[in-house]
C-alpha cells in the first residue's frame, strides 16, 4: 500500500510541472498587460520599456517560466536599458512560495488570492459533504427498492437534473427560494454575497446566505451521483458473490453495506475524484450570481484586465488542487480494492 | 433410514417478457442422512434451479416457487421466515457454487470471508473464529494457512479459490453440502484433486451431500444415487450401481452413450451426440419434452407427459416405453 | 434435424419451430431494445422537435427582426404580440429564442464533431502504437484533465475575441464569436473521447481477428480504420450523442458569463447573461432559453442512454 502511495507521488510530481509549462505557455499568449495595468496606460516609450523589463517581459519565454518557476533574486537584472544587468531580481518563485505581484492592485498574488480562497474552499467542501451524504442516500435507497414509487421519482427527478446547466438551477432556486417565498410571506433565502453587512460576518449569516449557492451548485451533481449509486449497487447485488454471501445466511444488513456497498463504491470514488474540476467550474458561474466573494469571481475579474501573475496563480493552484485530489481519490481506492494495490 | 431433505412436486417458474420460463416441473426427490446424491443433466434443464429453489436463493421477481414444499429435518423450509431460513443457510444447509473465480468477493479477506460465517452463526469471537479459519484451511489442503487467511481471492487460483469456497461451505458443520457443478469450471487435474479432497472430507465428517454436475464420469467416483433430469423434470431415479448398469430412461442412454471411453474406441470412430437442442422452456410441452429427440418415441409420446414410476426396487422411470417392456 | 422426427410427428412440426426459436439478428435486438426504451424516443422525437423550431421559426421570424431592438418595449411581460416577452433592449424573446437555437445547436453539433474526431485520433493512436507516444499523449490528456475546462475557456475566449471577423453562411451572419467558442470548446473538450477511444483500441489490439488481419499482412492503416474502429464505434457514438449536450451546455456556460458569443447574434446562453438581476422584475428573460436548454440536454441524455444500452451486443437481455 505505501509502495503505490509513493508511486503515485512519484507520477504527479512531473505532471504538476507539464501543467505549469503548458499553463505559463498558454499565459504569454493571452493579451498584453501592458496595456491594462490598473487602467494607466504607459505613454512614454521609455516608461513602457521600463515596465517591460521591470516585468521580465523582455526575456525569451523559456527564461521567463524559470524566473517564475525559481525567482530571479539569484541573478540580475538589467532595469535601465543599457544591456547590462546590474540590479538583483527581487522575485522567490513559485517554489518557494512566491507567485509574483498582481499587476492590477500591486499586492503579491498569494495575498489576492488569499483573501478569496477561504470563501470557495467553504462552497466547495460543503458542497462535496452534501452531495456525497445526499447521493449515498438516495442512490442505495433506489438500488434497494428498485422500480419503487420513490425509486421512479427520483430517476426521473435525476434525469432533468443533471440536464439543467448551474445557472438554470441557481435561478430557478433564486426564484422560488428567494423572490417567491418574499412575495408569499415567508422566510426567504438571500441571494447576495456571504453576508448582510447590517449584521455582520456570523456563522449563522454565511450558512444562511450559503443554502442556495451550495443548492445550486450541488443539486446536479447528486443528481448525477444518485443515479450512478443506484447503477453500481444493482451491479454489485447481481454478482455472484452476492448470491454466495446469501446462501451462507448472512443478514441482510451485512450483505448490502459491507458485501454489496464496498464493491459498489469503487467506480463512485473515482467518479468523485475526476469531477472536481467541474466542481470547480460550477463555482465560478455560482459566485458571479449570488455575488460570492470566492476565486471564481477573482479569476474573471482578473482576466478581464489581463492580470497574468494572479490568473497564473490561480490556474496553477486549482490544478494542484485537482491534481492532490485525484491523489487522494486514487489512494482511497486502492485502500479499498486490494486488487489495485498489487499491480 | 433417517431423511433429511424431503422434497415433493416443486414448481420454479421465472416470468420473463416474452412469457414464463417452467424452470422446475413437479420435480420430487429426497435424501437420506449421510447419503450422496447426484443430480445429472444437461444445461438449463433445471438442476440449479431446483437446489437454489430449496435454499430459496432465487431471485422473487422474476423468479417464484408456485408450488411444492421442501421438508429439511422435518420442516418445510419453505414455510420459514426470512429470518429463520438465514439461520438455516450456511449453518444447516451450504452450497458452493460452479464458478471460483466470481463466487467470492474481490475486496474481502478470504480470512474475513470464512469468520463471518462463524461469528453469525456460531457466536464465535475474533479470535476463536480466526482459529477455526485456520484449521479449515488446512482440512481443505491449502498451505501456509495462517498468512493466507489475509490475503484475497485474486491471489489464489481456480482451483485454490475452488477449495476456499468448501472451507466455507464446511465452516459451521453442516449437516448438508449442495454442490453446483463445483469442477465444471475447472481442468480435469484439478477437478480430481476437488473430488478426491471431498471424498476425504465427507468420510471425516459423514455429511451429505447432493452433487450437481453433467458430467457422469464424476458420478460414477462420488455418488450413492443418481437422479437424471430434463428439461425440469425428472426423467429416472435410481441408485448409481443400478443406473451404469441398467440405464433405462432413453435421456440416461444417450447420456451414456456419449461419453467417451477408451475401451471402445476400435468400434466407434465418431463421438455419439444427441440430436437436436434442449427445449425452450417458455412453451410447456404437451407431451414427453425428450420426444423431439428421442429415437423411441413414439405417437403417445407427444401426447402425454409420462410420470415417474417404479421398475425395480429403489429405480424409478418416466418413459412410455418402459411401461411398453 | 434428424428426418425421422418429421415422418414420426407430423402435426407436431408447429411446436417443433416453437421449441426452438430462431436467434435475433443484431439489428432487430437494437431496435426491439430502443423502441423499448421509451425515454429515448421521447429524445428523439423533442430533438425532432426543437430542430424543426430552430429552422422553421426562421421563416416566421426574419434575423433583422430577432435582433431589432426598441428600447421604449423593454422588459415587457408574455403578450400576444411578443409571446415570450421582450428583453432588456426591447428585442423579442421568441424570436431570439428561434435564432439563437440555431446557433446554440450548430454550436453543439459542430463543437462535438471536432472533439470526436480530435479524441478519436489521439485515443486511437495512442491505443494502437502504445509505448512512448502513448506515454505522451496520456500525459497530455492528463494535463487538459487537470485543468477545469472552464477556466481555460475562459481565458481563450478573451484572448480570441474580436480577433476572428463575421462570416456569412447559408444566409446568416455568424459573428466570429461563433467560430472561436466552437474551436476552443472542441480543443478542450476531447480527452473524454480520447480515453474512451484508448481504452477499446488497447483492448481491441490483442483480439484475435487483429492478430489474423496482421499475419496476413494487412496495413496498418486499414487494420486500425476497417478493423479495430468499426468494433469500437458503439461507445464513440454514444459519447460523440452526449457530447453534443455537453458542447451546448458549455457554450451556454461561457455565453452567460458574457465571454462567449457576443450580441447581437443570439444563443440560449447569452440570453440568460445578466438575467439573475432583473429575477425579480423579469423572470421571462430567462425561463424560456433556460427551459429550451434544459430539454435539448434532457433529450440528448436520453437518447445517449438508449443508445448505450441499443448498441451494446454483450447484453442480450431484450
Amino acid at each position: 500500500m505505501g509502495r503505490y502511495v509513493v508511486r503515485r507521488l512519484l507520477q504527479a510530481i512531473p505532471l504538476l510541472f507539464i501543467i505549469s509549462l503548458v499553463l505559463f505557455v498558454l499565459m504569454q499568449n493571452m493579451g498584453d498587460p501592458l496595456a491594462t495595468l490598473g487602467g494607466r496606460t504607459p505613454t512614454r516609450p521609455g516608461d513602457r520599456e521600463r515596465l517591460k523589463r521591470q516585468l521580465g517581459l523582455d526575456k525569451p519565454v523559456i527564461v521567463q517560466y524559470v524566473y517564475w518557476l525559481i525567482g530571479n533574486d539569484w541573478t540580475k537584472v538589467d532595469l535601465d536599458g543599457d544591456g547590462i544587468a546590474e540590479t538583483p531580481g527581487r522575485r522567490k518563485g513559485v517554489l518557494r512560495g512566491d507567485f509574483g505581484t498582481s499587476l492590477v492592485s500591486r499586492k503579491p498574488v498569494l495575498e489576492v488570492i488569499g483573501e478569496r480562497l477561504p470563501n470557495t474552499l467553504l462552497l466547495m467542501i460543503t458542497c462535496e459533504i452534501v452531495i456525497l451524504a445526499g447521493a449515498l442516500v438516495i442512490g442505495i435507497y433506489s438500488a434497494l427498492r428498485q422500480y419503487s414509487f420513490i425509486d421512479n421519482a427520483v430517476t426521473t427527478v435525476s434525469f432533468i437534473g443533471f440536464s439543467m446547466p448551474i445557472f438554470f438551477v441557481a435561478l430557478l432556486s433564486m426564484y422560488i427560494f428567494a423572490v417567491n417565498f418574499k412575495k408569499w410571506g415567508l422566510p426567504y433565502l438571500p441571494t447576495v454575497g456571504m453576508f448582510d453587512p447590517a449584521v455582520g460576518k456570523t456563522p449563522a449569516q454565511v450558512i444562511w446566505h450559503m443554502i442556495l449557492p451550495v443548492f445550486s451548485l450541488s443539486f446536479i451533481y447528486f443528481a448525477a451521483y444518485s443515479r450512478y449509486i443506484r447503477g453500481s449497487m444493482l451491479e454489485a447485488m447481481s454478482q455472484d458473490y452476492i448470491r454466495t454471501a446469501k446462501s451462507k445466511g448472512l443478514p441482510r444488513w451485512m450483505i448490502i453495506y459491507l458485501h454489496a456497498f464496498k464493491n459498489a463504491s469503487l467506480p463512485i470514488v473515482t467518479v468523485v475524484g475526476l469531477d472536481l474540476p467541474g466542481l470547480l467550474a460550477g463555482a465560478i458561474v455560482t459566485e458571479r450570481i449570488f455575488a460570492w466573494p470566492g476565486m471564481g469571481r477573482l479569476f474573471l475579474d482578473h482576466v478581464s484586465r489581463s492580470d497574468t501573475a494572479v490568473v497564473m496563480g490561480i490556474l496553477m493552484m486549482i490544478s494542484v488542487a485537482v491534481v492532490v485530489f485525484q491523489l487522494l481519490t486514487d489512494i482511497v481506492y486502492a485502500a479499498l480494492d486490494p486488487r489495485i494495490r498489487y499491480t | 433410514m433417517s431423511t433429511l431433505l424431503d422434497v415433493k412436486d416443486l414448481r420454479t417458474r421465472f416470468k420473463i417478457p416474452e412469457g414464463t420460463v417452467h424452470a422446475v416441473n413437479g420435480v420430487s426427490f429426497h435424501l437420506d442422512l449421510g447419503e450422496t446424491l447426484a443430480v445429472v443433466g444437461e444445461s438449463g434443464c433445471g438442476k440449479s434451479v431446483t437446489m437454489l429453489s430449496v435454499l430459496r436463493l432465487i431471485a422473487i421477481p422474476p423468479g417464484e416457487i408456485a408450488s411444492g414444499s421442501a421438508d429439511f429435518k422435518g420442516v418445510n423450509l419453505f414455510k420459514l421466515s426470512d429470518v429463520e431460513m438465514e439461520k438455516v443457510r450456511g449453518k444447516q444447509i451450504s452450497m458452493v457454487f460452479q464458478e471460483p473465480m466470481t463466487s467470492l468477493n474481490p475486496v474481502l479477506t478470504v480470512g474475513r470471508q470464512i469468520t463471518e460465517s462463524l461469528q453469525v452463526h456460531m457466536g464465535m469471537d475474533k479470535k476463536q473464529a480466526y482459529h477455526r479459519a485456520i484449521e479449515l484451511l488446512e482440512m481443505v489442503g491449502i498451505a501456509d494457512p495462517k498468512n493466507r487467511l489475509g490475503d484475497y481471492p485474486h491471489q489464489f487460483s481456480g482451483g485454490m479459490r475452488q477449495r476456499v469456497m468448501i472451507a466455507i461451505a464446511l465452516a459451521c458443520d453442516p449437516d448438508l453440502l449442495i454442490a453446483d457443478e463445483p469442477t465444471t469450471a475447472l481442468d480435469v487435474t484439478i477437478q480430481a484433486q476437488i473430488v478426491e479432497l471431498v471424498i476425504r472430507l465427507r468420510e471425516k465428517v459423514g455429511m451429505s451431500m447432493i452433487w450437481i454436475t453433467h458430467d457422469l464420469g464424476v458420478v460414477a467416483g462420488l455418488a450413492d444415487r443418481v437422479v437424471v433430469m430434463y428439461a425440469g423434470y425428472i426423467v429416472e431415479e435410481a441408485d448409481v450401481f443400478e443406473l451404469y448398469s441398467n440405464p433405462r430412461h432413453p435421456y440416461t442412454l444417450a447420456l451414456l452413450e456419449a461419453l467417451p471411453r477408451s475401451d471402445r474406441r476400435r468400434e466407434q470412430t465418431r463421438l455419439k451426440s444427441i440430436p437436436g437442442a434442449p427445449p425452450n422452456l417458455l412453451v410447456e410441452p404437451r407431451g414427453c419434452p425428450f420426444a423431439p429427440r428421442c429415437t423411441l418415441a413414439g405417437q403417445d409420446c407427444w401426447e402425454a407427459n409420462p410420470v415417474l414410476s417404479p421398475i425395480a426396487p429403489g429405480h424409478q422411470v418416466a418413459c412410455w416405453r418402459e411401461e411398453a417392456r | 434435424m434428424d428426418t425421422n422426427m418429421a415422418t414420426s410427428a407430423p402435426q407436431q412440426s408447429n411446436s417443433l419451430d416453437e421449441l426452438l426459436a430462431p436467434p435475433l439478428t443484431l439489428s432487430q435486438l437494437f431496435w426491439r431494445r430502443f423502441r423499448r426504451h421509451k425515454m429515448a424516443l421521447f429524445g428523439v422525437v423533442t430533438m425532432i422537435l426543437l430542430f424543426l423550431y430552430s429552422i422553421f421559426g426562421a421563416f416566421i421570424f426574419t434575423e433583422s427582426y430577432a435582433n431589432y431592438n426598441d428600447t421604449s418595449i423593454r422588459l415587457q411581460p408574455p403578450s400576444a404580440e411578443h409571446p415570450f416577452g421582450t428583453d432588456t433592449i426591447g428585442r423579442d424573446i421568441l424570436a431570439r429564442t428561434v435564432y439563437g437555437g440555431q446557433i446554440s445547436l450548430l454550436i453543439g453539433i459542430t463543437a462535438a464533431f471536432i472533439e470526436t474526431f480530435l479524441g478519436v485520433l489521439i485515443g486511437a493512436l495512442a491505443g494502437y502504437y502504445g509505448g512512448v507516444l502513448d506515454s505522451i499523449l496520456m500525459r497530455l490528456t492528463e494535463t487538459m484533465l487537470c485543468v477545469p475546462q472552464l477556466f481555460l475557456l475562459i481565458v481563450m475566449a478573451k484572448f480570441f475575441g474580436g480577433k476572428i471577423p463575421s462570416i456569412d453562411f447559408l444566409g446568416r451572419t455568424f459573428s466570429g464569436s461563433v467560430i472561436v467558442i466552437i474551436g476552443i470548446i472542441g480543443i478542450t473538450s476531447w480527452m473524454y473521447v480520447a480515453r474512451i477511444t484508448r481504452a477499446e483500441f488497447l483492448s481491441l489490439k490483442e483480439n484475435e481477428f487483429v492478430l489474423a488481419a496482421r499475419a496476413i499482412g494487412t496495413p496498418r492503416s486499414q487494420i486500425i480504420f476497417k478493423h479495430i474502429l468499426p468494433n469500437s464505434i458503439a461507445p464513440i457514438i454514444v459519447s460523440a450523442t452526449l457530447a453534443v449536450a455537453g458542447a451546448i451546455t458549455t457554450e451556454a456556460y461561457i455565453s452567460f458569463l458574457g465571454l462567449g458569443v457576443q450580441p447581437p447574434t443570439a444563443t440560449w446562453g447569452n440570453m440568460l447573461e445578466g438575467a439573475y438581476n432583473y429575477i425579480e422584475t423579469a423572470p421571462w428573460l430567462w425561463i424560456f432559453p433556460g427551459i429550451l436548454i434544459v430539454l435539448t440536454v434532457l433529450s440528448i441524455n436520453f437518447l445517449g442512454d438508449g443508445l448505450r444500452d441499443a448498441l451494446d451486443p454483450r447484453s442480450r437481455a431484450a
